[in-house]
């Protein structure tokens, strides 16, 4: 896929929120309406599983079964809209120089880590923990029903015309970054990946930069 | 009302639990019990039935898209896979299917873009044949078991086929699944299973006409040492090894 990349207009210097992410490391934070979000792939291939909700409704959530199908296009860039359950926009990706990002991958989680790899897998540091711990540790706003299929940035699932989906090698790259903008208050929920079974972090998690500018207008 | 349209006659009687035709547009709920297979089959053909499952005695563990395809690395369902909840247990295995490919990539028709496409039916112009969309129908059934919106993940589209180009394009298939076309999901757990035969979201025909999916159910026992679905690649081993474990 040879997507157009699209740089940002945005200045870091300017940015509200700058904050480096270690990998294995979870993290929720409020984005409002007209704020931008950027995540930053700091050392390459780093995959960044991520959920976005509405902050009035965190039973309205993103939804990559209606965000893939309304765009008929099963990865994100430039001009995806990020749907939710409701089939409204909940941001808006409006700078990538990635160029492809992975919406049917999921997160890695103790029991699918136990039938991927092997039994005694599932005591190793999974995405979904990272979830539920982070959600847990906020309040009981959100439970484990609220974890569905995640985006993750940066990572390369193809599909090929007959069917078949893997996890590739990783198209990004040092100081890669995409940047949405907010349709909505929304919560933004992050595990930032600890896989080491697969090539979707290259064996190597790293940290991710997460900034956010406020509403230019 | 004829309910039964001979979709079972190759088994045997006294394995026989019920069977049940869902008119194009319904939607059903009920219960699969570990051993038990249900079969679904597009009377008419061109049906579409958007499905989802859930534990019955635990309904937080649900079917799992990601787990599902990654696991098998797949972006179509058929013979031989099984549908993954998210706990790293196989829900159910497709062991039969007529049609090749089963689309679990699209998730089940809406609201707004059922209208869209078709304009407005409602109940009071059109009794029974208003124009009913696949997310609705699904919500009404989880919500008869105390469910909600929150529980509605992604859902599997049998009969439907998605495929998906270079670039990443999807693209429906029209006139996939003929009539008569069927599927069998022999369940490896107690489950809910939720299921609606409105329209595909990308089915391109203009006229609202949704198929019929009958189904039927019946005691098959579950997989045996040498199934093809747990033979099929080594994750499924252990996905069938974990589920035997929550058993014992």
């Amino acid at each position: 896929m040879s997507a157009a990349l699209v740089e940002s207009r945005f200045d870091p210097r300017a940015a509200l929120y700058d904050e480096v992410l270690p990998a294995g490391e979870g993290w929720l934070h409020e984005i409002k309406l007209g704020q931008t979000f950027r995540i930053e792939d700091l050392r390459g291939n780093q995959a960044v599983d991520t959920l976005f909700y509405s902050a009035a409704d965190p039973g309205e959530r993103y939804s990559a079964q209606d965000t893939i199908r309304a765009q008929e296009r099963i990865y994100l860039t430039t001009g995806s809209r990020l749907l939710s359950n409701e089939g409204t926009a909940l941001l808006t990706i409006v700078a990538d120089t990635c160029g492809r990002h992975d919406t049917l991958g999921g997160a890695c989680a103790a029991e699918s880590n136990s039938v991927r790899y092997d039994l005694d897998k599932k005591y190793m540091h999974s995405c979904r923990d990272t979830f539920l711990r982070t959600i847990v540790a906020r309040d009981a706003l959100m439970t484990k029903r609220d974890i569905a299929a995640n985006i993750n940035f940066f990572m390369n699932v193809p599909v090929t015309p007959d069917g078949g989906l893997s996890f590739a090698n990783g198209v990004s790259a040092p100081g890669k970054y995409v940047e949405m903008r907010a349709e909505m208050d929304v919560v933004c929920l992050i595990s930032n990946c600890p896989q080491l079974n697969n090539p979707c972090n290259a064996y190597n998690p790293t940290p991710v930069r997460l900034l956010i500018w406020g509403n230019p207008e | 009302m004829k309910l039964v349209h001979n979709t079972v006659q190759d088994v045997a009687k006294d394995a026989l639990l019920w069977e049940d035709c869902v008119p194009g547009g319904a939607h059903w709920s009920g219960i699969a019990r570990r051993g038990t297979t249900l079969r679904m089959i597009d009377v008419a053909g061109g049906a579409n039935c958007s499905a989802i499952f859930f534990n019955r005695d635990e309904k937080l563990e649900r079917y799992n898209m990601a787990d599902t395809l990654k696991a098998q690395h797949t972006a179509r369902l058929t013979r031989g896979h099984v549908c993954y909840s998210d706990m790293g247990r196989v829900l159910c295995s497709i062991t039969a299917d007529s049609v090749g490919w089963h689309d679990p990539l699209c998730g089940p028709s809406d609201a707004a873009t059922t209208r869209a496409k078709y304009g407005e039916k409602t109940y009071q112009d059109a009794r029974n044949d208003m124009l009913r969309n696949g997310r609705d129908g699904l919500l009404i059934e989880l919500a008869k078991w105390g469910l909600g919106k929150r529980d509605l993940a992604a859902t599997v589209n049998f009969f439907s086929k998605v495929w998906v180009d270079e670039a990443g394009d999807m693209r429906f298939v029209l006139g996939h699944s003929q009539a008569g076309a069927l599927v069998e999901l022999r369940f490896e757990m107690d489950c809910l299973v939720a299921l609606t035969a409105a329209p595909h979201p990308l089915d391109p025909r203009p006229h609202y006409a949704p198929g019929a999916v009958g189904i039927a159910a019946w005691r098959s026992g579950t997989a045996r040492p040498d199934d093809e679905c747990r033979l099929s690649c080594p994750e499924n081993g252990r996905g069938f090894h974990n589920t035997e474990l929550y058993y014992r």
